[in-house]
């Protein structure tokens, strides 16, 4: 089996895990929507985890695949805590635009 | 030489006890004194250095010539090789030191309480005459020179105090400032000295200095250095010139504190620092010359000066520095012992010159000019007869104290130079000379002042005029402590310093003894001038009733003396001046234009940094984001650098 997946050059995936993750960055950045910066945070935390699978399978060592659970786990439990956040500041600004929240100034 | 200690606890608690007593009387009249009535201040004041002066006799009698006592309290500076001990040393020339100060301060404190009756600082006065008592017990019984040094600066301190007491007189807060900043230029000196003590010998106990100093190069530049910056200390602290011009302003204070700090014992303190480090000093023969000459000169000039002042103070004052510089002339030649016994006498019959002065000024209500004053013996007889005798002991006539231990000074210099035993001589003479204008135009004759206040002349209370009794007596009979040898006596007082003052003996240039004959010759000729100075004196203020004239007739000669040289006049031109323009000039342009603008600046530069930063805070979230991505990718690049 190892045979087959060693066809696939590994700069292959780790220049897709880097387009993904400036996308990702690119869309934490430009997006007005919180929901979508939070799906873009998502997309990072799925690229570095794709990153660590592959390399994992590449060295044939299973330390990666390890670590991509941990990530998991971390990126629902922020998700969640996101989300209800947003749920919250919707219900009170009744808008996801975060333009609006500029008032922790000066 | 070791000297031999004794370590009983009986003696011991009353060692501690002598400076201490001064100590809780400072602190009971200065706290609760507010709370107590005046009576009792002045009383408390007096009893605790009664107190100090009963246990210094009781050491004194069980304390032989070769014994000390050393009294280590507690380790005070630990640090690496250095340790200092916060310790008291009593040895032969410790209790001498310890009987005059609290004998004769035991006896001005119980005349202050007549004379400072009715003065609303009455319990202030006590509460700074206790705590210079304290001082200056911590001084003459510190075993190393840090607790000496103590004991010096506070002198200095009560001297301010004590000067400046009636502080609502600008003048006198003037001649305060004077005194203690003059005290503060010699205080330096005296520093250096210490530090160079330390520096070399890695220790300041005094004791073993003596012990290390004997190792030393003979007049080496290490010994000259120390011993020169330690007697700039003694220049201060007993005005000796250049430093003397501080002693006639500080007659700005009430008369007990001129009595007791300026005759009897703070300015004695250089005289004890020089003896107690006879050894280093009789290391340095250059500095002994130096000390001889300044001592001699001073004498004289100040000598002069007595001449031709008017204010019977100042004559005092002029009369002290000039016999401090007879004193500094017998430590010069290594006659220290007839220092000290000259020390002795000298506190004696000077605290009586100016308690006497005190009291006329009491019959007087103020006036201290004696153009104004005459014939007074009448109406202050015990006054007059005290002040008489002291004057006859200072002017050294035949068989009273001053005779004796001035004529040991003379002896002691003669054996080392002719021309110095002239001009200490003419000296004497002089000092006969003006102490008996003094006399002359205070007590004799008739009355100059006005009727009105000839009516109020009374003489003083009990507690004034029994003081003046005591000294008197051992003004007359203080000779008693160190007849010399021609009269086949004992000469006690070389005798119990010998231990103190051996250590040195062996390093001093051996002079042939006197013989007896010229010793006799000696004490002739000076006892016969100065009976000649004072029937001179009479002749020109009583037979020939000569006044002194008003300021505005003298010229030449008479007003350069009456105008003390213009000493005070050069210095105010040549050194305070320039260093107030100088604090001037430095505080415009130093401390204005760059101290100020560089404190300034950092401030400013922190308030521009800060409305600068305060900018990133611009609340919106995408900016943060942005900061966030823009700090890793920077933290990222720095880590590849690295």
């Amino acid at each position: 089996m190892t045979q087959s997946i060693t066809e696939v050059p590994l700069n292959w995936y780790i220049l897709l895990s880097t387009f993904l993750f400036c996308i990702g960055i690119m869309g934490v950045l430009f997006r007005r929507n919180a929901i979508i910066i939070l799906m873009c945070i998502e997309l990072m935390l799925n690229s570095v985890n794709l990153l660590l699978v592959s390399f994992s399978s590449y060295k044939g060592n299973s330390d990666g695949q390890v670590f991509v659970f941990f990530i998991m786990v971390v990126a629902a439990a922020e998700v969640a805590v996101g989300l209800a956040l947003l749920m919250s500041i919707y219900r009170n600004i009744g808008s996801t635009d975060i333009d609006v929240l500029n008032k922790l100034k000066w | 030489m070791t000297a031999n200690l004794i370590n009983t606890p009986g003696l011991n608690y009353l060692g501690l006890l002598i400076p201490i007593l001064p100590l809780i009387g400072f602190l009971v009249n200065g706290l609760l004194g507010k709370f107590l009535p005046k009576g009792i201040t002045g009383w408390i004041g007096s009893l605790t250095v009664l107190g100090s002066f009963i246990c210094t006799l009781l050491i004194f009698q069980k304390l032989g010539a070769g014994d000390a006592i050393r009294l280590d309290l507690f380790h005070w500076i630990s640090f690496g090789n250095l340790d200092i001990s916060f310790g008291l040393w009593i040895d032969p020339l410790t209790i001498i030191m310890l009987l005059v100060v609290t004998g004769v301060g035991f006896l001005i404190h119980l005349y202050s309480i007549g004379y400072m009756h009715d003065d609303e600082g009455f319990t202030r006065f006590f509460s700074y005459l206790n705590l210079f008592i304290f001082f200056m017990l911590l001084l003459v019984m510190g075993s190393n020179y840090l607790i000496m040094f103590i004991g010096w600066e506070g002198v200095g301190l009560c001297s301010y105090l004590l000067i400046g007491f009636w502080f609502k007189n600008d003048a006198y807060n003037d001649a305060a400032q004077k005194a203690f900043v003059m005290n503060r230029i010699g205080d330096l000196g005296f520093l250096l000295g210490i530090f160079f003590l330390l520096f070399n010998f890695g220790t300041l106990d005094i004791k073993a200095i003596e012990a290390i100093a004997p190792g030393l190069t003979m007049n080496g530049s290490l010994v000259v250095a120390i011993t020169l910056f330690l007697f700039i200390g003694a220049i201060g602290k007993s005005a000796q010139i250049p430093l003397y011009t501080w002693l006639p302003d500080a007659m700005a204070g009430p008369t007990p504190v001129s009595a007791l700090i300026h005759a009897a014992t703070m300015v004695t303190a250089g005289i004890y620092m020089v003896v107690r480090s006879n050894v280093l000093f009789a290391m340095a023969p250059f500095t002994m010359t130096v000390i001889l000459w300044i001592g001699v000169v001073t004498s004289v000039f100040a000598a002069v000066i007595g001449l031709k002042q008017n204010d019977i103070k100042k004559v005092l004052a002029y009369s002290t520095v000039s016999q401090l510089g007879l004193m500094f002339a017998a430590l010069g030649v290594g006659a220290f012992s007839s220092g000290i016994f000259h020390l002795v006498t000298h506190a004696f019959f000077k605290a009586l010159l100016f308690l006497g002065a005190g009291s006329v000024i009491h019959a007087l209500h103020g006036e201290q000019d004696i153009r104004k004053m005459g014939g007074l013996r009448k109406f202050i007889p015990i006054t007059y007869a005290t002040f008489l005798l002291a004057a006859l002991a200072i002017s050294g006539f035949p068989l009273l104290s001053g005779f004796f231990s001035k004529d040991e000074i003379l002896a002691s210099d003669f054996e080392h130079g002719k021309i110095i035993w002239v001009i200490l001589s003419l000296s004497s003479l002089l000092t006969a000379f003006y102490m008996f204008r003094l006399v002359y135009l205070t007590f004799f004759n008739t009355y100059r002042g006005s009727e009105e206040s000839r009516h109020h002349i009374h003489e003083s209370p009990w507690t004034m005029s029994v003081p003046l009794i005591i000294l008197c007596v051992f003004s007359v009979l203080g000779g008693l402590l160190n007849l010399p040898d021609l009269v086949r006596s004992n000469h006690w007082m070389a005798h119990y310093l010998s231990a103190v003052t051996a250590p040195s003996a062996t390093l001093l240039r051996e002079h042939e003894p006197l013989s007896h004959g010229m010793e006799a010759l000696l004490m002739s000729i000076a006892g016969a001038g100065a009976i000649v100075a004072i029937l001179y004196a009479r002749y020109i203020y009583v037979t020939r009733k000569t006044l002194p004239e008003e300021d505005a007739a003298l010229h030449g000669f008479p007003k350069l003396v009456s105008n003390k040289f213009y000493v005070d006049e050069l210095y105010e031109k040549f050194i305070t001046r320039p260093v107030f323009k100088l604090s001037e000039w430095w505080g415009h342009f130093v401390d204005k234009l760059v101290i100020d603008r560089a404190v300034n600046g950092v401030a400013k530069s922190l308030e521009v940094s800060g409305k600068t930063l305060r900018l990133f805070q611009n609340g919106h979230t995408g900016f943060y984001v942005f900061a966030m991505v823009i700090g890793m990718v920077v933290f990222f690049i720095i880590r590849l650098l690295i």
